[in-house]
């Protein structure tokens, strides 16, 4: 058994000899073992980046079937149970494989113990646990679509998800999976921030992305037990016919949209927090500026994720909940906007007098702000409980919380993927098709969710297959502006591809960074370090000078002491 | 109002953005220059100028919403039953409608509850929506201002046929509300049975997943149904007769043609038998394999002697009275 153990450490944990040869994580050991055993944070989020990927197209491919499948009303190209089965599958695999984990457990994961100067996480195995169980979560999930899948719409809204055919039971035990594997990632990074800053790094020295992370990870630890809890009961209710939800069996159907948003509302938050943090990161160092009002930023990262718990009951104004409630969660909604406000204000003043480079991760960062400025505002339409109960349930939500998911989550994973690119695997990208690229997603973006505003305040439902002929011109312009991002998308694709292969090496820092994972090597070695990093500021960008030659920022000498 | 502010911030937003990406673009002999790291008054503006705009939207948007959900005592109450997937609407003298008529002018209440998941009825004209939840009444209230045919709509997911779960609200003129309702429930007595079954066919929700024009829906089409012989799912053949008919009125589930679900909701308590028999009626008219009476003239002139009979109420009441009067 310790012999066993020993081959493991070999095939992952290199011994000192092979390291400091200049090896990187990469190509320090080979072998499909070597990845799947490995405890290596850089390795997991690796992986975590390529399966979260897979799971972007497959609900990709769900979201162009969909946006086909509305361009006429009655069929086009399938019918209506066949419909309501792909935007289940497109919402359920976009949320639970997708987004949640996105930029936490792939992002994160390879950069948080970058930025604390630090080895790896403090709990490397439960990072594998969470990875593995993510992979588990995904099995079922697919499963459930080969054995035909389920109509519920990602919600899974009693008793409707209690009485219809389908693999119910199959994919929210997959839910249940992937939320352990959640929690893991979430304790993993609290641990790791409490116990691994480097000596000297306070909490207000961390770069903004940790605040992020940390507020993310506390709702991840928190909130997921919930949805566990509530996934369970409704197994239970399916398979042992217990009453809990069906009001047949004596049960409160409402209930479980409670149990549901319970979770589900902070999970947005899940989403988003990390998002926002990117964007910190990349307004700052692209426009060479020092973030404006850097606590400030902090704590609103703090303060919603309180206030994230608080504000579930938004989702049933018009469910028939007390007015009361209706009353206190309306009021609470709006306190959430005030420090998402902030945090925009602060990213705008960030630009004032900097040196902007008007490049992809900075595009994305751009972009965020302004399809977050829309997401953000239609929220107030959605918060205010007079006109949410028109736009309830209709494509203005639909819209909203696309501009919101994808237009800042996604914008905001494609920024940091294309700001960390070099750093993760050690080469350049084209600067020309990546900023084509974006450009298409922002223009396809709008095309194909501002339409949606539009029809949804007009009285177009949501989770509609049919719809009267006079909603026809819009949904042909929402889905040419889908066609449009998928092109953008596969254009990212491809050249992020091809320069894994033939781009040209990236330097260690050539963004002129200043937070710690710029200080090494372009891709990092496996220990992370060769040397013990400079503790500098991670905002304080005058630490370091380009370098024509190289191509490089290098810190200056005098910081080095 | 909540439109105006946004369009301000965001053209806010979006103009400070451009100015400063243009103005401190990287370019040539241009280098970032120093400002403070944070500016306290600056931070304390934007942080009290949205909230005090937040507060105003909350009471603007929770007033009005306390006046949407208090209907008032007077309002003219109408019970709402949703079921996979179609609507109906009982009114206080008993009649079924799958169509919602309502009054102009006067406050209507509608007390609402499903009988399988939850839908939600959704009137965007008069801006009104609340959830149907099985096990449960809810309650909604509109006053119409103008008369017209308006859209109303299911907006809770609940399977297959979510988006035909269509139906529409009638809003009469002044008095003429009054005069549909009583012409109403009499009104079929007066047609013969096809015919009536016909209107029982288009307004009793059937529509929804029977066509009769041959194509199959989420059930099969009534066209040429009647005395043709299926097989069912459990593999029995079945002849479509009367009794069938009824059964898989009242019964859905009992015996499914193959090739369908077993998803129609019982009619039982929301058909009369007579009702039943005049959609039989209707039936037989469609199809090719129900012997079609030639002389259909008898069957109408059979029945246009029955209207001379005083059917309504009030030809009852008043013709009699006087005549036992005399009597005495």
């Amino acid at each position: 058994m310790s012999g066993d153990t020993a081959t493991n450490n070999a095939a992952t944990v290199p011994t000192d000899g092979q390291t400091t040869g200049g090896t990187d994580y990469l190509n320090c050991s080979y072998g499909i073992k070597s990845w799947l055993l490995t405890l290596d944070h850089k390795r997991i989020g690796v992986m975590y980046l390529v399966a979260i990927l897979t799971s972007f197209f497959l609900g990709g491919i769900f979201a162009l079937l969909v946006r086909t499948e509305l361009l006429t009303p009655g069929q086009t190209i399938v019918d209506a149970d066949t419909y309501n089965r792909m935007f289940t599958l497109h919402g359920a695999i976009m949320i639970f494989l997708f987004i949640i984990p996105g930029i936490p457990a792939a992002l994160g994961n390879f950069i948080l113990p970058l930025q604390l100067g630090a080895k790896d996480v403090a709990l490397p195995r439960l990072n594998l646990a969470s990875f593995h169980l993510y992979l588990g979560g995904a099995i079922f999930l697919l499963a459930a679509i080969w054995l035909g899948g389920v109509d519920t719409g990602w919600t899974f809204y009693t008793p409707y998800s209690t009485t219809t055919n389908g693999s119910v039971v199959l994919v929210t035990l997959g839910v249940f999976i992937l939320g352990f594997s959640s929690i893991f990632t979430g304790l993993n990074f609290i641990v790791t921030i409490h116990r691994m800053r480097p000596a000297g790094m306070g909490w207000f020295g961390m770069p903004l992305f940790l605040w992020a992370l940390y507020a993310t990870a506390i709702i991840q630890v928190l909130a997921t037990p919930v949805l566990g809890i509530t996934v369970l009961l409704l197994i239970a209710e399916r398979m042992l016919g217990i009453g809990i939800f069906d009001p047949a069996l004596g049960g409160d159907p409402v209930l479980f949209q409670h149990f549901f948003w319970f979770y589900s509302h902070p999970a947005v938050y899940i989403m988003i927090l990390p998002a926002m943090g990117v964007i910190s990161e990349l307004i700052s160092v692209h426009s060479r500026k020092r973030i404006f009002g850097y606590r400030m930023i902090a704590f609103s990262s703090i303060a919603i994720a309180i206030l994230s718990f608080l504000v579930w009951g938004h989702h049933l104004f018009v469910s028939g909940q007390s007015n009361l409630a209706n009353m206190v969660f309306s009021a609470l909604t709006f306190s959430v906007s005030i420090p998402s406000a902030i945090k925009v204000f602060n990213w705008i003043a960030t630009l004032y007098k900097g040196e902007i480079r008007l490049n992809a991760p900075m595009l994305y960062a751009l972009a965020f702000i302004l399809l977050f400025g829309i997401g953000g505002l239609t929220g107030l339409f959605l918060g205010s409980l007079a006109t949410d109960v028109h736009l309830h349930d209709t494509y203005f939500i639909v819209a909203h919380f696309h501009y919101t998911m994808m237009g800042s989550v996604v914008i905001a994973f494609l920024g940091g993927l294309h700001h960390w690119w070099p750093k993760m695997f050690g080469r350049m990208y084209s600067e020309r098709w990546s900023v084509i690229a974006a450009a298409l997603v922002f223009v396809g973006f709008n095309v194909t969710f501002f339409t949606q505003f539009v029809m949804g305040s007009k009285g177009m439902p949501r989770r509609y297959y049919n719809y009267p002929s006079e909603f026809t011109i819009y949904h042909v312009i929402s889905s040419i502006g889908s066609y449009l991002l998928a092109i953008g998308f596969i254009i990212t694709a491809i050249y992020l591809i091809h320069s894994l292969v033939k781009g040209r090496k990236a330097p260690a820092n050539p963004w002129g960074g200043a937070s710690l994972e710029w200080q090494t090597a372009s891709p990092p070695i496996h220990d992370n370090f060769a040397e013990e990093p400079v503790l500098t500021d991670p905002y304080d960008f005058s630490v370091n000078e380009f370098d024509e030659r190289t191509g490089d920022y290098l810190l200056r000498p005098e910081v080095k002491g | 109002m909540i439109y105006v502010i946004s369009v301000i911030f965001f053209a806010l937003i979006v103009g400070l953005m451009v100015t400063f990406v243009v103005q401190f673009r990287r370019r040539k002999g241009y280098q970032a220059e120093d400002s403070p790291p944070h500016n306290t008054r600056l931070e304390v503006i934007w942080t009290v100028i949205p909230t005090l705009l937040c507060v105003l939207i909350f009471y603007l948007g929770f007033k009005s919403f306390l006046n949407m959900s208090t209907p008032p005592a007077n309002a003219y109450e109408i019970s709402v039953t949703g079921q996979k997937w179609q609507w109906f609407f009982g009114y206080p003298n008993g009649h079924t409608a799958s169509e919602l008529h309502v009054p102009v002018d006067r406050p209507v209440k509608l007390v609402m509850t499903s009988e399988d998941v939850i839908h939600s009825l959704w009137i965007p004209a008069f801006r009104v929506k609340k959830d149907v939840v099985p096990g449960r009444y809810s309650k909604i209230w509109f006053q119409a201002i103008e008369p017209g045919d308006y859209p109303l709509l299911c907006t809770e997911y609940c399977g297959t046929g979510h988006s035909d779960m269509l139906s529409r609200v009638i809003v009469h003129e002044p008095g003429g509300f009054e005069t549909w309702l009583r012409d109403a429930d009499g009104l079929l007595d007066t047609l013969p049975p096809a015919e009536a079954g016909e209107k029982l066919y288009l307004t009793k929700g059937c529509t929804q997943c029977h066509s009769v024009d041959g194509t199959a829906g989420i059930g099969p089409t009534f066209q040429d149904m009647f005395a043709g012989s299926f097989a069912t799912r459990d593999g029995a053949t079945i002849v479509v007769d009367e009794d069938y008919v009824r059964e898989s009125m009242l019964d859905p589930a009992a015996s499914v043609i193959a090739g369908f679900e077993p998803v129609m909701p019982t009619y039982a308590g929301k058909l009369k038998d007579k009702e039943i028999t005049m959609l039989i009626a209707y039936f037989k008219s469609i199809s090719r394999h129900a012997p079609q009476e030639p002389a259909s003239s008898d069957a109408d002139s059979d029945h246009s002697d029955q209207p001379d009979l005083p059917d309504n109420p009030d030809n009852l009441d008043h013709p009699e009275d006087p005549d036992h009067s005399e009597e005495k």
